[in-house]
């Protein structure tokens, strides 16, 4: 086992909070406070209301100041709550940051053991000398800064990346902006008309879209994936791989020495390609060739070769001509490397596959159609030029209705228990939109409740009441379809009439729930963002810091976070590009110094550890003739993978040092009253 | 058996990122359970030294709970697989000494996973008071 450094005599201070009644409540305090007394070193005990006001804070300072304190102890709340702030306190007593422990005596007492207040506070006066052991052990560290990249990086661009990029390069940042489709845009571009303002969802985003592109601040690297991250805050090594378009911008036409060459975006090369395949950008309902773009306004306006379906004819490459030369049907996917800051995540969503839900008949039944090939088939630039038919004979749908909540909200396993958040409103104005353009035509809405919480969202819902909408509250228990005419029996309890109904329609439109989109779990992983139950990206805290992650450095924008419509996407977008500049505007960062030290008297140079580290941060050195190991600062990120396997006790774990932890142990299993 | 008043010690040795946060989330949620488990905060499990346990048991601990983050959710890349496999190691010499290896258990509790957190103590606190007092708690007097 490790010797102990050398420390003057502890002189411990213990502060208790009661936190209102939050700790109170449970927890005699005056008794864990008497008790502290009791503790080997423990020269003051004290307890205040709120620990973390400024008084609280300053009783710490003061007490340091007086009783010449070389450790302090805050039983309170947890230390990923106010550890911070209690190293600021104790700082500004004059006492090293790190000199601090804290005993959580709330979320891992109190509000755990509400109605058990002996044991509660039995555990607290534990939970004290527990800290109390540690905090007499303690050293001064000295955090390391490290200089910051003046770059960023935004993955995925959906509208929430797109607008995060825009606020990082207008602020003077240079941003990676990388989408792994073709162009830029998200869902938002397959929308026809957004709530509650009815704005053409096109029309608002193509502009973005543009100045996405053209801004010189944005690095813009579509059909490119994340491969691999290494590093921290302020020097994340990003490898990306540039997927193989098989198609040469103008630049990378000029840099190959074609001067005035790569894609002009004429599309020659689509009309004479031989190989169809379905479009998913119009989900399926229309085709596109090997060779294509997603829809007219893609950005960048570069052609992609489907090297899945390609055929390898070479038509293309002699449309292209030898002039542009744009076509390379050898081209292979690139790795390349970039260096940057600070990352945001907008990883946005996809659709749940509602078929799941067999009970409504979706890909079973013609007609039963999901929202998003509504908004397709509404929509004037999509597959049917804005003409809503019937999949089954094209006709024009006067019944149609609209199932909310299909797979949110659902406790059955099969769905997902969440709110998807906008399926209500855009249900509102799928039935806005069929009473406009198709005279006669009655949208019957299946809700359980309706969710119109925003700016002016309620009264939209009052408009579309107007406008003639059937509301009928209850959810749909199943979908049949009459074989005949393909129309659909709509099954429901109406809960307001208390009767079921069987309504007879001619469409059938599934609000269907939304999940994290496929590469989310992935990619979350290559970054180390964790993830809440239900696969969403999980904030460092769901109100003080919803942009935010538990790795510093990468921040969350848009629904990767948790459904959210645009307004709040972008809004949290902004916030998380905001968050993301202050580490890149400050131009360093301080790294916790929970570094690994070797302590080369007691390294045999066995060398064990060195495989052990998942950062590579060790390896052997010759050092006064003897092999000893060696750990390069800037790589170790402080896991104590190393420190918990040398079998010499060799590794010296800065705040989470073996002599420290056995004094944990020690003072919770064998006292340590006096 | 021991008397109905014995309560056991146990000790759980826990990361920062996700059990920790875990075990903070049922806090936020006042999901209530048994108090008998003291908390000993590691930034990673890999942290966890064979050493911990063996003088946890040696100090007359009647039971220590390792627990981190899932498999391929490790803060840190991978520390929990390297924790896990000195877990087995560990429990093989447990058995060794004459003590038996329910003593000692590894659980994988995330930082949304408050629900779990409540799951597990309950669990761990069941198990431990019925296998009672460790046999090595006269060894530590
Ligand atoms: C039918 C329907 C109608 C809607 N109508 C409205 C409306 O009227 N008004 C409104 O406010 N909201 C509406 N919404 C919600 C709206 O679509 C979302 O709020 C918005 O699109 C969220 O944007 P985002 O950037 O977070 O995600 P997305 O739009 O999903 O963008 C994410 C982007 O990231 C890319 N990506 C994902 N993973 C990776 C990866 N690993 N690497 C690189 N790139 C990646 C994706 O390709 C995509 O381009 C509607 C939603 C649906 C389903
Ligand atoms: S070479 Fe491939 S992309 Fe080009 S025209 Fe032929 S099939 Fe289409
Ligand atoms: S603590 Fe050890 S294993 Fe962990 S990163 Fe540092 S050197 Fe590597
Ligand atoms: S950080 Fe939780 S187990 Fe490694």
């Amino acid at each position: 086992m490790a010797e102990v450094k050398k420390y003057e005599e502890p002189r411990i201070g213990v502060f208790v909070c009661h936190c209102g009644t939050n700790i109170a409540g449970s927890i005699n305090i005056k008794a864990v406070q008497e008790y502290a007394k009791t503790l080997p070193n423990v020269i003051i005990a004290d307890d205040y209301q709120y620990m973390c006001s400024t008084p609280g804070q300053n009783k710490i300072a003061e007490a340091i100041k007086e009783q010449k304190l070389t450790g302090i102890v805050v039983a309170a709340c947890s230390p990923r709550l106010h550890e911070p702030t209690f190293r600021n306190a104790t700082k500004e007593g004059g006492l090293n940051p790190f000199r601090f422990e804290m005993a959580n005596i709330r979320e891992q007492n109190s509000w755990v053991h509400m109605h058990q207040p002996e044991e509660a506070t039995a555990k607290a006066k534990d939970a004290v000398r527990i800290a109390v052991a540690k905090a007499s052990l303690l050293e001064d560290l000295i955090p390391k800064s490290v200089p910051v990249e003046k770059t960023a990086m935004v993955v995925g661009a959906g509208v929430g990346g797109m607008q995060a990029a825009l606020d990082l390069a207008s602020a003077g940042i240079k941003t990676y902006l990388v989408e792994k489709e073709p162009t830029i845009g998200g869902k938002m571009s397959q929308l026809d008309k957004t709530f509650p303002t009815l704005d053409c969802s096109q029309c608002i985003l193509t502009p973005k879209m543009v100045d996405v592109y053209r801004h010189e601040g944005i690095e813009l690297l579509t059909y490119t994936e994340v491969e691999a991250v290494e590093g921290y805050i302020g020097n994340f090594d990003v490898t990306l791989r540039k997927k193989a378009r098989g198609v040469l911008t103008p630049d990378e036409a000029t840099a190959r020495g074609i001067i005035g060459g790569g894609c002009t975006g004429c599309g020659d090369c689509t009309d004479v390609c031989p190989v169809i395949k379905p479009n998913p950008f119009e989900l399926g309902m229309a085709p596109r060739k090997a060779i294509y773009i997603y829809h007219p306004q893609v950005s960048p306006l570069i052609y992609t070769v489907d090297f899945d379906a390609c055929v390898k004819c070479g038509l293309c490459v002699e449309a292209c001509g030898e002039e542009r030369k744009a076509i390379d049907l050898d081209a292979k996917d690139e790795l390349m490397n970039v260096k940057v800051g600070t990352v945001v995540l907008a990883l946005g969503y996809d659709i749940f596959p509602i078929e799941k839900k067999f009970e409504w008949g979706y890909k079973h039944y013609d007609n039963v159609i999901t929202s998003l090939e509504f908004e397709r088939l509404i929509c004037a630039s999509g597959p049917t030029g804005g003409h809503l038919i019937r999949p089954s004979d094209g006709e024009t749908p006067k019944r149609i209705a609209f199932v909310l909540c299909a797979g949110s909200r659902d406790n059955t396993g099969v769905g997902k228990p969440y709110c998807s958040r906008f399926c209500c409103m855009y249900s509102l104005k799928h039935a806005h939109q069929i009473i406009e353009k198709i005279p006669g035509a009655i949208p019957y809405i299946f809700y359980m409740d309706i969710r119109s919480f925003g700016k002016m969202y309620e009264e939209f819902y009052y408009r579309i009441q107007d406008e003639g909408a059937k509301f009928i509250r209850g959810r749909v228990a199943n979908i049949l379809e009459d074989p005949v005419t393909k129309n659909l029996h709509v099954n429901a309890e109406d809960t307001l009439l208390g009767r079921p109904i069987d309504m007879e329609v001619d469409l059938v439109v599934l609000a269907a729930a939304v999940q994290p989109s496929a590469d989310t779990e992935k990619t979350r992983r290559l970054f180390g963002v964790s993830c809440s139950q239900d696969g969403w990206l999980l904030e460092a805290h769901p109100k003080l810091n919803p942009c935010g992650t538990t790795t510093a450095g990468v921040y969350l924008a848009g629904v990767c976070q948790g459904p959210k419509d645009i307004p709040d996407t972008v809004a949290q977008a902004e916030g998380a590009a905001s968050a993301a500049s202050i580490p890149i505007h400050r131009g360093e960062v301080e790294l916790e110094p929970y570094f690994a030290v070797c302590m080369e008297d007691k390294c045999a140079g066995c060398g064990l550890c060195v495989n052990l580290c998942p950062y590579q941060a060790l390896s052997l050195i010759e050092k006064d003739g003897r092999t000893v190991m060696h750990v390069t600062e800037a790589k170790c990120k402080g896991c104590g993978t190393c420190g918990g396997f040398c079998p010499g006790g060799a590794i010296w774990m800065q705040h989470f040092a073996t002599p420290q932890i056995v004094a944990q142990i020690d003072a919770f299993l064998l006292g340590g009253e006096q | 058996m021991a008397d109905e008043n014995w309560k056991p010690k146990i000790i759980a040795i826990i990361c920062n990122w996700c059990s920790y946060a875990g075990a903070d989330l049922a806090g936020g949620a006042r999901i209530q359970y048994p108090p008998d488990i003291r908390a000993v905060r590691v930034m990673c499990t890999g942290r966890v030294d064979p050493l911990f346990i063996l003088k946890a048991f040696q100090d007359g601990a009647d039971g220590v709970l390792v627990s981190g983050c899932h498999f391929g959710d490790c803060h840190y890349l991978e520390g929990n697989y390297k924790a896990a496999k000195r877990m087995f190691l560990l429990k093989s010499v447990l058995k060794n000494i004459g003590l038996d290896d329910k003593r000692l258990r590894m659980t994988f509790v995330s930082a949304s996973e408050g629900a779990k957190w409540g799951h597990v103590m309950e669990d761990v606190v069941r198990t431990i008071t019925e296998l009672g007092p460790s046999p090595l708690k006269e060894l530590a007097r």
